[in-house]
């Protein structure tokens, strides 16, 4: 039970995050049929598998917004945006009594059952009764099915008792029978379709459904009473007769059933007796055998067979064909997916780290030996290694689009809650990513976007005042780059006010009044402790984690953050992370002994170092200037420069530099060991690794190595006296 | 990996019984620092190895002495010596780098710290113990936890949590590493 419990969480989780999206969805387009099913689709699985585990609240509360859903679909009542907001707030509820059937709830019981009942009053209002029904009748240019074509002028009731209904007493029986004290019952299809395998199968739930053609002269209320003791167990719908193409449609897409043969539907909801169907299937079989030639294999599909031979309606089967695809597609994403605790994906991953650090060592072994076979074979396994490598990297990398999708629902609030009117563009949502950084990148991304609609977009009246658009874009993108993934959130508000942040730091402390900063370096001021937590620089009260948690949060993923802004156009904030944080490529170089990895991603090509004409740190790369780092001087490694170095030349952000080393090792795998807590403040080193010798050797961090290299030298020039200090 | 002798732990138990009952006689580890002799709680110990090859981290402050590899996990190591404001111990054939385990903030972490030599495991009770001296030690008073009596001499008890506090260490090296940053750029020896 408690394993199902956990299914259940997980799975109404996403259920739920698929109802959400969907009605932001059904929000900008409220004709959008699929948007509709698809809402009463999640809604109607979170109802059945609350009751699979016997999660009460959350099932009966889902019930009355199915119901609601319901009549939307039927288009009964309209789109609007009251009862998108209701739906949403209903989504939210619905999370937190599904939290609360989880026991982590953050609501006390009390407020729970107060905001149940409250949401409840507001859903009646939607309810049946709540507006009333346009008469079918009264519909223009509705297309009908001829009666006297199909030859039935019957009611047709489609009912799916619900499992429990044994269990309350009720027998279904009882109903047809009762059902034919107000008609004549003229045919009655049995669905054992849910009847599971004998094994597993309950005798003490029901799992029955049926079709019944009725012929009645009372009315639909009469008909519904009859299953009004099991109204609320079983989904019911009765179609009039000489029921329009449209709800023959409505109905076939409505059917709850897997798997569906194209001609059961539609002899199920009666466009179609069983002696037509079968009189089809044999002009099919026949056609197949004779008349079709040899080389058209394909039969002629039952559809339309049936359609030629004026026994049902062309749109009717459509519907049930595109029913019959939905069910087959469904039926093969499902397969496609496996699901894999994390943990043990985590452990598998750890594995193959521990194999590239044994597998470097044997290769180590062999190429001392100078064995040729065992150097072969090695060098095989190596690559053998390396794929496994790469593909079990793979399994834990997602796409960024479900995180930015959840952003929908954080503008549409906002900009209700601020007043202002802000359309989020989101591009890139197709690169992958590790799942470990994607979980961790939720909170900063959210922090971002609540800070560019808070604080960058501004009010449509003050936007049109600036000649701009009442309506702000914020957009989020991602890309890759050279090994990183890059996540931009930029948006075309009042950009940031570079003398108000150099004020404010200037009041703080931060920074010394007379200094001189570039624009570069006072934007970066956002991201100090002491700005963030205040609320003047903008105006407005920040929420959440400040800046300078956001820039704490991605350096702790090995990524950066870069802010460019242009007043009164926007602000652009540019994250980059590392793809992932298990394993990479690196090059490995020696400089004094010691061995150093920079990744490879970053590295362009290697030369040797050219004749020093002076002791300044540049070269001359075929005629461009390429500043450099000196490993052994930057680090101030013991002993004299050896006269011959190398170079390795080095792409970063659009930057290029030279660091250069005593010689060159080759290319290998580097699993990353993170140097622990007391170097977190340690610049240019972005972590370790251990070498096949079993030596520790350093990831170089080549962006802050340029940075740090940058930044130090422009302090000696700006103010040399200060560098003693 | 070199072994430890315990046979002081039992010489030692048997002299005193423990008249305090709420504080039970703890065992620790005594070691060698610069001739003098040292003791931290054995409880945080994990395991004491030969001293091996220990990568270098730059620009850092000189008590850190770099990292290992311990079965696969990258371990800092600390010169004591040098963090007690001494000269860097050096390496000898009995160096040894003895394995902490701290927790700090809710995080477990391993470090190692360099130490001359290793010599027993001692059990002195509570009653033995001395507070420290308020100065004289020329060590940071917060270092020392206590001044254990063993054989009528003192062994200076290390308060581990503080001396091989992660948030200071991680502090400190982040000055040394900005200051040393700044040679990357010329090249040349910084003044200060």
């Amino acid at each position: 039970m408690d394993e199902l419990k956990q299914v259940f969480l997980q799975e109404s989780g996403e259920q739920l995050d698929a109802l959400e999206t969907l009605l932001l969805e059904l929000e900008a387009r409220p004709d959008d049929e699929t948007t509709l099913n698809g809402i009463f689709r999640a809604a109607h699985t979170i109802k059945g598998a609350a009751g699979m585990v016997e999660a009460v609240a959350v099932e009966s509360f889902a019930h009355v917004v199915e119901n609601v859903l319901d009549r939307l679909r039927n288009h009964e009542i309209a789109v609007t945006t009251e009862l998108a907001a209701l739906m949403l707030a209903c989504t939210d509820h619905l999370r937190v009594l599904v939290a609360n059937e989880a026991g982590t709830a953050q609501m006390g019981a009390a407020e729970i059952e107060a905001q149940t009942a409250s949401l409840l009053a507001r859903l009646r209002a939607f309810g049946p009764g709540g507006q009333v029904q346009a008469p079918k009748a009264a519909e223009p240019g509705v297309q009908r099915i001829p009666s006297p074509q199909t030859g039935h002028s019957c009611w047709h009731i489609s009912v799916r008792f619900g499992p429990d209904v044994l269990r309350q007493g009720m027998d279904p029986e009882n109903f047809l029978r009762f059902l034919e004290t107000v008609g004549n019952i003229r045919h009655v299809e049995t669905l054992a379709d849910k009847m599971p395998p004998a094994a597993e199968m309950d005798p003490e739930l029901c799992y029955l459904g049926f079709e019944i053609a009725l012929e009645s002269a009372a009315d639909k209320q009469t008909i519904e009473d009859v299953f009004a003791f099991v109204r609320d167990e079983c989904s019911l719908s009765i179609l009039p007769p000489n029921a329009k193409v449209d709800d023959y449609v409505e109905l076939i897409e409505s059917l709850p059933e897997d798997t569906l043969r194209l001609g059961e539907i539609l002899v199920r909801i009666g466009a179609l007796t069983a002696d037509e169907l079968s009189e089809g299937l044999r002009a099919q079989a026949a056609s197949a055998e004779g008349e079709v030639p040899a080389d058209e294999h394909r039969e002629k599909p039952i559809g339309e067979i049936l359609v030629a031979q004026q026994v049902v309606q062309p749109e009717v089967v459509a519907a049930a064909v595109a029913k019959q695809t939905q069910v087959s597609e469904k039926k093969a994403q499902d397969a496609k997916l496996i699901r894999v605790p994390a943990d043990k994906l985590d452990h598998l991953i750890n594995l193959v780290g521990e194999l590239v650090i044994a597998g470097a060592a044997t290769s180590l072994l062999a190429h001392k030996r100078s064995d040729g076979e065992l150097i072969e074979s090695s060098s095989l396994l190596t690559r053998l290694v390396e794929e496994i490598r790469d593909a079990s990297l793979q399994l834990r990398t997602v796409q960024i689009g479900e995180t930015f999708n959840r952003f929908h629902r954080l503008v549409r609030d906002a900009c209700k809650d601020l007043g202002k009117d802000v359309e989020l563009v989101i591009s890139g949502g197709e690169t992958e990513l590790d799942k470990s950084i994607v979980e961790k990148i939720g909170d900063p991304l959210m922090h971002l976007v609540r800070n560019s609609l808070d604080h960058g977009i501004e009010a449509p009246a003050v936007r049109a005042a600036a000649g701009k658009s009442p309506r702000g874009t914020l957009l989020l993108n991602a890309y890759h780059d050279a090994g990183n993934i890059v996540i931009e959130v930029a948006d075309d508000g009042a950009g940031l006010n570079r003398d108000k942040i150099l004020a404010k730091a200037i009041e703080r402390g931060l920074v010394e009044p007379d200094i001189h900063l570039s624009d570069r370096e006072i934007y970066d001021l956002i991201f100090a402790p002491g700005l963030s937590t205040a609320d003047q620089v903008t105006n407005l009260s920040g929420r959440g984690v400040g800046m300078d948690v956001v820039r704490r949060n991605l350096q702790a993923l090995r990524g950066t953050i870069n802010v460019s802004s242009q007043s009164g156009q926007g602000t652009r904030l540019t994250l980059r992370l590392p793809l992932t944080l298990a394993i990479i490529d690196g090059f490995l170089v020696v400089s004094a002994n010691r061995s150093y990895v920079i990744p490879l991603d970053a590295v362009v090509e290697c030369v040797e170092r050219p004749e020093m004409e002076h002791d300044r740190n540049y070269f001359n790369l075929r005629g461009q200037v390429l500043p450099s780092v000196c490993l052994r001087e930057g680090f101030g490694l013991p002993g004299e420069r050896p006269a011959r170095e190398s170079v390795v030349v080095v792409q970063y952000a659009g930057q290029r530099a030279g660091i250069v080393v005593d010689r060159l090792a080759g290319e290998l795998q580097a699993v990353i060991k993170p140097l622990g807590a007391i170097f977190r403040h340690l610049q240019g080193i972005g972590g370790s690794t251990i070498l096949g010798s079993g030596e520790v050797a350093l990831i170089l961090d080549i962006p802050a190595l340029i940075k740090i290299s940058g930044q130090a030298e422009q302090r000696m020039l700006v103010r040399p006296e200060q560098r003693s200090a | 990996m070199s072994t430890l002798p315990t046979a002081g732990a039992t010489a030692v138990a048997g002299t005193k019984a423990p008249a305090v009952v709420e504080s039970s006689p703890a065992q620790y580890l005594t070691f060698l620092l610069g001739g003098e002799m040292f003791a931290v709680g054995i409880l945080n110990i994990k395991e004491i190895i030969e001293y091996g090859t220990v990568t270098e981290i730059p620009m850092v402050p000189p008590f850190i002495r770099g990292v290992i590899n311990l079965r696969g996990a990258v371990v800092p190591v600390i010169d004591l010596a040098s963090r007690f404001g001494g000269k860097r111990s050096e390496v000898s054939r009995r160096t040894c780098i003895v394995i902490i385990e701290l927790t700090e903030n809710d995080e477990r972490q391993d470090v190692g710290v360099v130490v001359d030599a290793v010599s027993e495991v001692l059990e002195i009770p509570a009653s033995e113990i001395e507070p420290p001296p308020s100065f004289g030690a020329k060590i940071r008073a917060d270092f020392i936890k206590g001044m254990g009596k063993v054989n009528g001499k003192f062994v200076i008890l290390l308060e581990v949590e503080k001396v091989l506090s992660v948030d200071e260490i991680a502090t400190l090296a982040q000055v040394t590493s900005d200051g040393g940053s700044a040679d990357l750029a010329g090249g040349s020896t910084p003044s200060a």
